[in-house]
């Protein structure tokens, strides 16, 4: 089911004061998260982030069309290469 | 026969229809369009006069994205997800059904024909069988 309206998007407010102080002292320094379900506002743009994948921290660059999806959905928490015996043929 | 969003034709069935021939336009859509348009459901699409042809035309190139735009509409909004990296866009670029159903089985829509794997589970079933 769709996040109520009322509520509107869900933002780590910890997360989200970390991105306005980041930006008044224009540091780049990529922001170390584990907030995966955080949505990307466009507050966001142009900062990039190190989104925890269970395992190491992905850079994240926000762009201005990644804006509403979740932080998490760039830091793929799967590794999948390849099934075996795909060698013959 | 009528001729409504370019190349559509639908045929000698009720309006309603009719009109869920073309690309983008289901029943409830139909329903709404006919509505606004002042046309009875129930009329044969044949039977429909030039103006009430012209109006529906109007109405569905007013109001919704049909065929081509809306293919087209859709294609980039999967290209879009494609080129940010996200993983629905993974998903796309895998051939892997996007919203979460499971691949051990099934999924068959997206992932096309099975390729069947020697040495996994039930193979020697399927050999002997």
């Amino acid at each position: 089911m769709a996040r109520s309206q009322k509520k509107g998007p869900y933002v780590d407010e910890r997360l989200y004061g970390k991105v306005i102080v980041a930006k008044e002292s224009g540091s780049h320094m990529p922001i170390r998260t584990w907030s995966r379900s955080c949505t990307i506002v466009p507050e966001f743009i142009g900062h990039k982030f190190a989104v925890h994948n269970g395992k190491a921290f992905i850079e994240v660059l926000v762009t201005e069309d990644k804006v509403g999806h979740k932080l998490g959905e760039f830091s793929v928490t799967r590794t999948f290469k390849g099934h075996s015996g795909g060698g013959k043929r | 026969m009528p001729r409504i969003a370019g190349v559509d034709i639908p045929n000698d069935k009720r309006v309603v229809t009719s009109l869920t021939y073309i690309y983008g336009i289901g029943p409830a859509i139909s329903r709404e369009v006919l509505k606004e348009a002042q046309i009875e459901e129930h009329v044969k699409a044949k039977d429909l006069t030039e103006d009430e042809v012209s109006r529906l035309a109007g109405i569905i190139d007013r109001n919704y994205q049909v065929e081509g735009q809306l293919r087209r509409s859709l294609q980039s909004n999967i290209a879009r997800l494609r080129d940010i990296g996200c993983y629905r866009g993974y998903r796309h670029r895998r051939g892997l059904p996007v919203r979460g159903q499971r691949t051990r089985s099934n999924a068959r829509t997206r992932k096309g024909p099975k390729k069947t794997v020697a040495g996994k589970k039930g193979v020697k079933e399927l050999a002997r069988g």
